[in-house]
């Protein structure tokens, strides 16, 4: 379909675009990569005001390092975050779990910023900033903020980020040297996760060490499995692995769709823990 | 009232155009109703199909999931733009070839998803092949000899180095 008509804002700057979104009121909306907001245009889903398009400002681009983080541009598209070889080095399980999203199409113009963002809880990234304790930089007419994971995330499609904001940078911890996976239930190809699950492990003597377990489409927010966590230290083998991961399921507040029911969904989390996990430190 | 249009210029199938455009238009409505590239068909406008695929500075892009007036300043190929008007382009002769169609409507998005396939990785396997056309479906081959067009036109493009 036709989108509904709209004012049209190109920013070259976030400033500018903070203006333009101040200027617009609440009806203002952000366009980056655009492959969630051109979808629910064409469904006339949402009728903007004015698209304030920020996929051409610069200081939203980029991977750069910062003393002993890995800052990824909210503007950077999925495909950039996967070639880019610091992201490989010291957040593995960000590059694996942005090369599971959609398509090569859809990866070439989405950004990682938009998929925060938008908060599907349907997405592939948001466990992984919540795994990793990522920290998000937001721009508002006040100045800049840092909100961590933890605090981004309030429900579906909702996050810390104000009408009246934009997502700068998400900084991730390095993480040289861990084992990382995600693991990824869907039906077809290009298909959003019934469930998912993302793992990162220090091994140290052949046992686990430390892990972060976050977990996709579990409830309306990505669920990070604490209990799961601590259970794995010192895991050697498959058997005890899968012994840590049956508590993934633990204080989940699974929901039903046409895709699962909430039995089927908290079985999933465990299994697909237990994989994720098994592949994160190298066990067969 | 809503602007009515926006000035872009964007280069497509190697010539530059400059045009007024609502900001609301798709660019897979601008290449078919603005300046006639119909080869570039629209599948599903839901942005699962791919047949509307182009290459958008040289990277593989829905044309139903951007806006025109993003192609401002860009360099657009649609199908109609991968031949030289002579010769076809090596995967063009290979999915003749080896039958990689039976409709044909989900083709020019398939050619060109397999041309950014092959620019990005000359000898994929096949299942570097199937997960790279992931965003494209296709409804009558089962995908069998499209696989099979792919490869023969990663030999041919080999040979003609």
């Amino acid at each position: 379909m036709i989108p509904v008509a709209f004012d049209y804002k190109k920013a070259t700057s976030v400033d500018e675009a903070l203006a333009a979104l101040a200027a617009g009121g609440e009806d203002a909306k952000i366009l980056g990569g655009g492959q969630s907001l051109l979808p629910v245009l064409r469904l006339r889903l949402n009728a903007p005001s004015v698209v304030v398009d920020c996929s051409t400002i610069d200081e939203l681009k980029g991977v750069c390092e910062d003393g002993n983080n890995v800052v990824v541009g909210a503007g950077t598209t999925h495909y950039d975050v996967i070639k880019n070889p610091m992201v490989n080095q010291s957040v593995s399980l960000l590059a694996k779990a942005t090369a599971s999203v959609a398509d090569p199409q859809i990866r070439h113009r989405g950004t990682l910023g938009g998929a925060l963002a938008h908060a599907d809880p349907r997405a592939d990234q948001p466990p992984v900033a919540l795994a990793l304790d990522a920290e998000f930089n937001i721009a508002g007419p006040g100045g800049r903020r840092t909100v961590s994971a933890a605090d981004f995330f309030i429900g579906p499609f909702e996050t810390a980020v104000g009408p009246d904001e934009i997502l700068v940078s998400v900084a991730f911890p390095k993480l040289d040297g861990w084992g990382s996976h995600y693991e990824k239930f869907n039906r077809t190809a290009q298909a959003w996760s019934i469930v998912g699950a993302a793992a990162a492990v220090r091994m140290d003597g052949g046992k686990i060490a430390e892990a972060r377990i976050g977990l996709t489409n579990v409830g309306g927010t990505p669920h990070r499995a604490t209990t799961v966590e601590q259970a794995l230290v010192g895991a050697s083998s498959i058997a005890e692995v899968e012994a840590a991961c049956a508590h993934a399921s633990d204080g989940l507040e699974a929901f039903a769709d046409d895709d699962a029911d909430v039995d089927y969904r908290e079985h999933l989390a465990r299994v697909l823990t237990a994989r994720a996990v098994a592949k994160a430190a190298g066990l067969s | 009232m809503h602007q009515l249009h926006q000035e872009i210029t964007v280069t497509v199938d190697g010539i530059s155009y400059e045009r007024a455009v609502e900001p609301r238009t798709l660019l897979v409505h601008f290449l078919r109703e603005d300046l006639g590239k119909v080869g570039t068909v629209v599948g599903c406008d839901t942005s699962n199909c791919g047949a509307c695929t182009v290459l958008v500075n040289g990277q593989s892009t829905k044309s139903c999931s951007m806006l025109a007036v993003q192609a401002d300043g860009a360099e657009v190929t649609t199908i109609q733009g991968v031949s030289d008007g002579n010769e076809w382009h090596p995967v063009q002769s290979a999915f003749k070839e080896c039958h990689g169609l039976q409709c044909g409507y989900c083709t020019p998005g398939m050619v060109m998803s397999s041309i950014d396939l092959l620019n990005e990785n000359p000898n994929p396997s096949e299942e570097e092949i199937r997960e790279g056309l992931e965003g494209n479906l296709c409804r009558c081959t089962g995908y069998h000899n499209i696989v099979k067009s792919v490869q023969r036109a990663a030999e041919m493009m080999e040979g003609a180095k």
